[in-house]
């Protein structure tokens, strides 16, 4: 059972001897990379092609370790309480399971996904340390060790906001996501219009590498607006020769709007394109 | 097995532990990679390295080791034989295999194991060493029905020499720079906790006391939630010479607003005066007198300026010794005023701390702020954070 990329998702070849790794060796496995290279699509993309259910858990800012465990409802029980229901002696009805609960107490092999979790406070990673590593936790209110069934593939993805500790880090495997070069970037443009004009295609690529190329640019376009760039210009039906007009009066891509999502960057980019046009005769 | 690398990464600096080369070692032995020493880079990138700016230090640290090898108790302990031997039964054709009798696995893997020692830089084209394009028999991409394949097929795939010989993580190495997420951390040690702001939390003993005294009666108290409860007044430097540090007051800024509720900033040019503003493209328009911000915020907020604090002595010294106009106190009276409002206070700055002593007014504010200036690096972040906090 290997992972190999999908027909929907090219995953390069150390990207898939990351992921295998992870599988076989049963550590977790931090992704990092730009945002926009597809680190939350990865943990869909594994969980379909090795046919196994995704639990999902997206951190927020206020998000705590214990939240992905269980929750203990302490209002519901004193109220069932008042309300004189008989559900109020057993303590488990109260007990709400987190994302790591469901994927321990699953029957098959799943996958866990850890989205972001840059976004939770410094401690939150400290506070998993126990539960990634032996794969279990305990259960204070029902005195009970819940273990898991099958240790599940956590894949933990990470927008560096936040360094995390290093004894978390020590029990990961890390890749880092680099972004496409363009043979890959072909194959994952492909990969998502089939249909795609050759022309058309090449033309793109060449004007978003040089659009990556600019220099100062507080946000670089990445693989996600590229994809949602190639789609405005097929709806549009921009002719590729549009985008060939580099040197010509208007050297700024047309629906520009998709790639550059900073007025900043907007600014700096038409204030080069304008410089490049007045040293034309 | 692979102690010596282990050992050598150690000696490079990369943090790496025991149990992650135990990881490795468990990963080669579930045969997770064949035999190219292009798999085991990534697959040892993978297992040891656990950040992206590492990544150029493991990849100089991985071509020195597998460049010097001759130095070292053999090479068989790095990519065994019988790896080899796969790979290439795995790579090679029928007919392949047939003509690759006349010259025997041994031979080849001895030669292989030679060249790698000798080969001291990656090598494209050309005869005999191993690299891409070539027609020896040793690398990937080339003509030789003999050859072995150093390296898988995959179109993204480079072979093994080149791979870390292009370090495409150069720029990311963090051991200069003053990242916004290092700052973060040093900021961190500003927190304090404290509960304010909207009751959200259960508070399950006031509860339980509050139900009892009830009667049984349920009476639920809620508490609020911890937070951040540190404030800080942030003074920039702004213009002049502080140009060359516009990046890192930038990043120092970002880390500081993602990290502090509480958290007002003001710009100064060279020396606070009377006036300060907090929008720069409207400095003259938008002008707010000190003395407002003075009175506004209380004396639990710390201070701290960014600024190289080089100018003329006299822009701190005397009346009328601003470049901009004409101030009636002297710089060094306004900032006695607000290191008195506030008595926590620091100064950061941008310029290296050994050239400190050569500019009369970094010496001048230094004392004025009692020693309390610091540079702005990792180090010296937390030096301030640390005299902050007492």
């Amino acid at each position: 059972m290997k992972f190999q990329g999908t027909d929907t998702y090219v995953a390069t070849r150390d990207l898939t001897l990351a992921v295998n790794a992870a599988v076989a060796l049963q550590r977790p496995l931090l992704i990092k990379g730009e945002p926009g290279t597809g680190k939350t699509l990865l943990a869909e993309e594994v969980a379909r092609a090795l046919g196994m259910p995704l639990f999902q858990w997206h951190i927020k800012s206020t998000t705590k370790a214990q939240q992905g465990l269980y929750e203990y409802d302490a209002v519901s029980r004193l109220r069932d309480s008042q309300l004189g229901d008989p559900r109020v002696e057993d303590i488990s009805h109260y007990i709400v399971h987190g994302v790591l609960w469901q994927a321990f107490e699953c029957d098959e092999p799943s996958v866990v996904l850890i989205d972001e979790i840059d976004k939770a406070d410094i401690e939150f990673p400290n506070d998993l340390l126990r539960e990634l590593d032996r794969m279990e936790f305990h259960c204070y209110e029902l005195h009970r060790t819940i273990k898991a069934k099958h240790r599940p593939l956590i894949i933990i993805t990470s927008n560096n906001e936040k360094e995390l500790p290093d004894a978390f880090l020590r029990r990961c495997f890390f890749h880092y996501i680099k972004f496409p070069d363009k043979e890959t970037m072909q194959r994952i443009v492909a990969v998502h219009f089939p249909v795609l004009k050759h022309e058309l295609l090449k033309e793109a690529l060449e004007v978003f590498f040089d659009l990556r190329e600019v220099p100062g640019l507080k946000k670089k376009p990445s693989t996600s607006e590229l994809i949602d760039w190639l789609k405005l210009l097929l709806a549009e039906d921009i002719p590729p020769e549009a985008l060939r007009a580099k040197e010509a009066k208007d050297a700024i891509p047309p629906l520009h709007g998709a790639l550059l999502k900073n007025e900043q960057d907007v600014h700096l980019f038409e204030r080069i394109a304008f410089m490049a046009r007045r040293k034309q005769p | 097995m692979l102690v010596d690398f282990f050992l050598h990464l150690k000696a490079r600096q990369l943090p790496v532990s025991t149990n992650e080369l135990l990881a490795l070692l468990e990963a080669l032995e579930a045969r997770l990679v064949s035999a190219s020493l292009d798999d085991f880079y990534l697959l040892s990138r993978t297992i040891l390295v656990k950040d992206e700016a590492l990544y150029d230090r493991f990849d100089r640290a991985f071509g020195e080791y597998f460049r010097g090898i001759e130095a070292l108790p053999g090479f068989a302990p790095e990519v065994p034989e019988e790896w080899l031997e796969l790979a290439a039964r795995k790579h090679l054709s029928e007919a392949d295999r047939l003509k690759l009798q006349k010259l025997s696995y041994e031979k080849i893997f001895e030669q292989l194991k030679e060249r790698l020692a000798e080969q001291k830089e990656r090598h494209s084209g050309g005869s005999k060493w191993i690299g891409t394009a070539g027609t020896s028999p040793y690398g990937h991409g080339g003509y030789n029905p003999e050859g072995v394949r150093i390296g898988g097929e995959s179109v993204g795939n480079r072979t093994a020499i080149k791979v870390w010989d292009q370090r495409e993580f150069r720029n990311l190495d963090d051991s200069v720079d003053l990242g916004i997420r290092n700052i973060k951390v040093a900021l961190r040690r500003l927190r304090r906790f404290a509960r304010k702001g909207a009751a959200t939390e259960l508070d399950l003993d006031g509860t339980i006391a509050g139900t009892a005294r009830n009667g049984g009666w349920l009476d639920l108290h809620l508490r609020p939630e911890r937070h951040n409860a540190v404030k800080v007044l942030l003074f920039l430097d702004i213009g002049g010479s502080m140009d060359d540090h516009i990046q890192a007051c930038e990043e120092l800024f970002s880390a500081a607003r993602a990290e502090f509720k509480h958290l007002e900033h003001f710009y100064f040019h060279n020396c606070v005066y009377e006036g300060v503003w907090k929008d720069n493209r409207r400095r003259h328009g938008e002008k707010l007198s000190t003395w407002d911000v003075i009175h506004t915020y209380g004396p639990d907020y710390k201070l701290v300026f960014v600024g190289d604090a080089s100018m003329s002595p006299y822009e701190i010294a005397r009346p009328g010794g601003s470049v901009e106009h004409w101030n009636e106190e002297a710089g060094a009276v306004w900032l006695e005023r607000l290191l008195a409002t506030w008595p926590h206070a620091a100064w950061l700055n941008p310029l290296a701390e050994a050239h400190w002593g050569y500019t009369p007014s970094i010496q001048m504010i230094e004392q004025l702020l009692g020693k309390r200036m610091f540079p702005l690096t990792i180090d010296g972040l937390e030096r301030a954070m640390r005299s902050l906090s007492k």
